[in-house]
């Protein structure tokens, strides 16, 4: 069969200047005046790539981001107002739901704040117990950010199996609390319940087998050529840009500022455990990456100790002003239902000042301050919300980056909404 | 530590600056009004100094009779530019200097004041079918020209038809606060 | 003969009925092709959109249920589950996305504040997404376990087989009542946006 060559003509039908019938080429004719322009394009608030419902309105020379523009506020539930209206014990669920990802440790922040507040001492045993349940937050939350990130630059499988190791954690949090996610694990001087038996066991056991998944992330991803290609390098700040944009936590430290709040102002006794504390060098996605993943690692080995020295005794501080007596005593005995009663109708009160107790949270620092004018509920419930702030550093960061980078930006600044926008 | 509203930028700039001072990082900005009417607002700075390991707890006093206005520290800690415009868009309080002063976490036409005073109730001043109402008005596609982009840097240099065009056009009309 | 509706006339002499019997069938072949292979458009604001990932991800799987497909485009999605809470200023956003997505269409409010508000009884948040979009299934819980959602899911898969096609007033698309955009009249919002439960002895100045 002989091969013949056909010349196709890409015209179509048209007319020409005067109106009369021709032919049209159909080339493409670069447009003039589009070098110039700039595009504008919309992100969110509903997109699978901005973790939540975070809108970028993203103004383009190409494909390079010239400015970005962050609109917050569509999950702006008015948290601190209703904190206004409720009593101590009464913020604590909410606290759940400001940071979703990490509940236990928001739960532990406020409680702190408010026992500073109020001038109580908790007992040992339930310093631990926060300890622990503060580092399985810290994990779950890396875990969400890792599985979530990964699948925003194309890699699925890790997703996966951060999902599986946050089911474990799920089930320890279900076995203490009764609730997978929303935990309401803090009372004002104590916890709401002792940890049951067989915790300890399978807490251990999480802690022994966590390390292969995270050594299996580590293959997948840390020497990849694409999450390397389109990660290092991306989005960097140096330590005083870092800094000046106040931002806290992973993105602080992955720009090369070592500080780290369970170190510098120590709570918790958070002194006595041994830890590292990471510290990035570059500053840019890449380094996020690393110390996100080393922190999982940090965090195992504190739970270690902390199931190491997990002391004996009671959980709750000895004050019937502050926590409610057992229900068996409550129903029998008359001075125990008085306490019962006012601490439920009353709530607990705060003696008129204001305490601000900084956390580090596994976003960054999460500040909790109240100001109290002696009655059981706040006149003003702040929270430093971490990934709000280190969000305002993102315009800063994409500049002059590509399209696609911005999603890889945006991702590793390790939002969570519902703090964002409280 | 209480310092003087006129004073505050000397202030935050002395403390920022000054050898042996270093408070080089800000970490929280945000306001406090009291149930006691007669007490004033209170803007609170949380500064931290990460050379020397330091915090210190700024305030200034604003009368509730007087203009609720404070210079802006945007200039020394890039930090507070959201922060700021989060206690604008809560309380009402004006940051003098501030380069891009707008709502940030209710959207720009929200006509009900200010939630976080105390002289707003917990459910809102309209009632909610009127809420629902004035919400669904809103165009979601608000904010999303050039033109209205440019606000921010440019708003003094628009001419004054594209400024009237603006506030006629899909923002519809920017509210005053309420009293 | 699995779905004979109870208000059509059966009988065995009228042509009614071999009519009857082929609207059956083929609602059979269309609701059971539906209902198995939905595809939900996620529309997650915070914490069920949690345990919506949950549901996804390698424990549950609901794409044993045919769900396979996440739609992030509201035009190629058949069910819009709206997981988390609504803040008025995401309502406009919900309603075009629910206007944009094709008929047939199916809404699931995951949780308590996307059915009720929930604990946000305040000025910022929308007193349950019925208000702003018609729902089919609701699903309790703050946030809903993820086999609660799956429950949700197998509901819907009742409801979509109940459904059917020569019903021509079920499928018809929503118009707002008036110019305001409303879709329920002023009063029914303001009566099911009350404060219940717990929440009465909060006065609404206070």
């Amino acid at each position: 069969m002989s091969k013949r060559t056909v010349e196709l003509e890409l015209a179509t039908p048209g007319v020409d200047a005067q109106g009369r019938a021709t032919r049209v080429p159909l080339t493409a004719a670069a447009e003039p005046g589009l070098a110039e322009e700039h595009m504008l394009v919309n992100i969110g608030p509903q997109h699978p790539a901005t973790h939540g419902v975070l809108r970028l309105v993203v103004e383009l020379d190409g494909e390079t981001v010239v400015r970005c523009i962050p609109h917050l506020g569509y999950l702006h539930s008015g948290f601190e107002k209703l904190g206004e209206y409720r009593h101590y014990n009464q913020i604590i669920p909410l606290t759940d739901r400001t940071d979703y990802l990490s509940p236990m440790s928001n739960n532990v922040g406020f409680a702190l704040a408010a026992e500073t507040l109020m001038g109580i001492e908790i007992t040992p045993r339930c310093t631990v117990l926060r300890v622990i349940a503060c580092e399985m937050s810290r994990i779950i939350s890396h875990m969400v950010w890792l599985g979530t990130t990964s699948i925003d630059l194309g890699a699925f499988t890790p997703f996966l199996w951060a999902f599986q190791e946050r089911e474990r954690i799920y089930d320890l949090q279900e076995m203490w609390t009764g609730a997978r996610l929303t935990t309401s694990l803090t009372r004002v001087g104590g916890l709401m319940a002792d940890i049951p038996d067989g915790f300890v066991e399978k807490l251990r056991h999480f802690t022994q087998t966590f390390p292969k998944t995270l050594a299996e992330i580590d293959g997948v991803l840390t020497r990849n050529a694409v999450w390397a290609g389109r990660t290092q390098g991306v989005g960097t700040l140096t330590a005083a840009e870092a800094t000046n944009h106040s931002l806290s936590g992973p993105m602080l430290r992955a720009s090369g500022v070592a500080y780290d709040v369970r170190k510098d102002k120590p709570y918790l006794g958070y002194e006595t455990y041994d830890f590292d504390v990471v510290v990035g060098e570059h500053g840019d996605v890449f380094d996020r990456y690393l110390v996100r993943l080393e922190e999982c690692h940090q965090s195992n080995r504190i739970l270690q100790q902390a199931l190491d020295r997990l002391p004996d005794g009671p959980i709750n501080v000895d004050d019937p002003r502050v926590i409610l007596p057992p229900k068996t005593r409550a129903m029998s005995d008359m001075e125990a239902m008085i306490f019962h009663f006012k601490q439920v109708m009353e709530g607990v009160k705060a003696p008129v000042g204001e305490a601000y107790v900084g956390i580090e949270n596994p976003k960054g620092e999460l500040g909790n301050y109240l100001v109290s004018d002696g009655t059981a509920k706040p006149v003003r419930w702040r929270i430093r919300p971490p990934s709000f702030i280190n969000l305002s550093a993102l315009p800063r960061m994409a500049e002059g980056h590509l399209l696609s980078d911005l999603i890889a930006i945006n991702a590793s600044v390790d939002i969570v909404m519902g703090e964002v926008d409280r | 530590m209480f310092v003087a509203r006129d004073r505050l930028l000397e202030a935050m700039t002395w403390l920022k600056e000054t050898p042996g001072e270093e408070f080089d990082y800000l970490v929280d900005v945000t306001a406090v009004e009291f149930r006691d009417r007669e007490r004033p607002l209170e803007v609170v700075y949380f500064l931290r100094s990460l050379t020397r390991r330091a915090d210190i707890r700024i305030k200034v006093e604003l009368s509730t009779s007087d203009e609720l206005a404070v210079d802006s520290v945007y200039h020394l800690w890039r930090g507070a530019d959201w922060l700021e415009r989060e206690v604008f868009d809560m309380f009402g309080i004006t940051f003098r200097g501030h380069p891009d002063l707008r709502r940030i976490l209710m959207w720009e036409t929200y006509a009900e004041g200010y939630p976080l005073r105390k002289s707003f109730p917990l459910r809102g001043r309209f009632s909610r079918a009127e809420q629902v109402r004035q919400a669904l008005n809103v165009n979601p596609e608000a904010n999303y020209s050039l033109e209205e982009l440019s606000i921010a840097e440019a708003a003094g240099d628009l001419p004054d038809d594209m400024r009237d065009r603006l506030r006629r056009g899909e923002r519809g009309v920017i509210p005053e606060p309420p009293q | 003969m699995k779905h004979v509706a109870e208000t059509k006339e059966v009988s065995g002499q009228s042509p009614n009925y071999l009519v009857a019997k082929f609207q059956d069938l083929v609602d059979w072949a269309v609701n059971s092709s539906r209902a198995n292979s939905l595809w939900p458009m996620p529309f997650g604001t915070a914490c069920c959109a949690i345990e919506f990932m949950a549901t996804a991800a390698s424990r549950f799987d609901f794409a044993r249920f045919g769900m396979e497909r996440q739609a992030f485009s509201p035009r190629q999605a058949d069910v819009l589950i709206c997981a988390g809470r609504l803040p008025f200023k995401l309502a406009p956003v919900i309603r075009r996305i629910y206007d944009q997505m094709p008929q047939p269409k199916w809404v699931i409010s995951m949780g308590a504040c996307a059915s009720t508000g929930g604990v946000f009884d305040n000025y910022a948040m929308v007193q349950g997404i019925d208000t702003i979009v018609p729902v089919d299934v609701y699903v309790p819980g703050c946030p809903p376990r993820p086999e609660g959602l799956l429950y949700g899911i197998l509901l819907l898969h009742k409801k979509i087989k109940g459904e059917s096609l020569f019903d021509a007033v079920k499928r018809r698309e929503e118009q707002p009542l008036d110019d305001k955009g409303l879709r329920l009249p002023p009063e029914t919002i303001d009566e099911i946006s009350e404060p219940f439960g717990n929440s009465v002895h909060q006065f609404r100045s206070s």
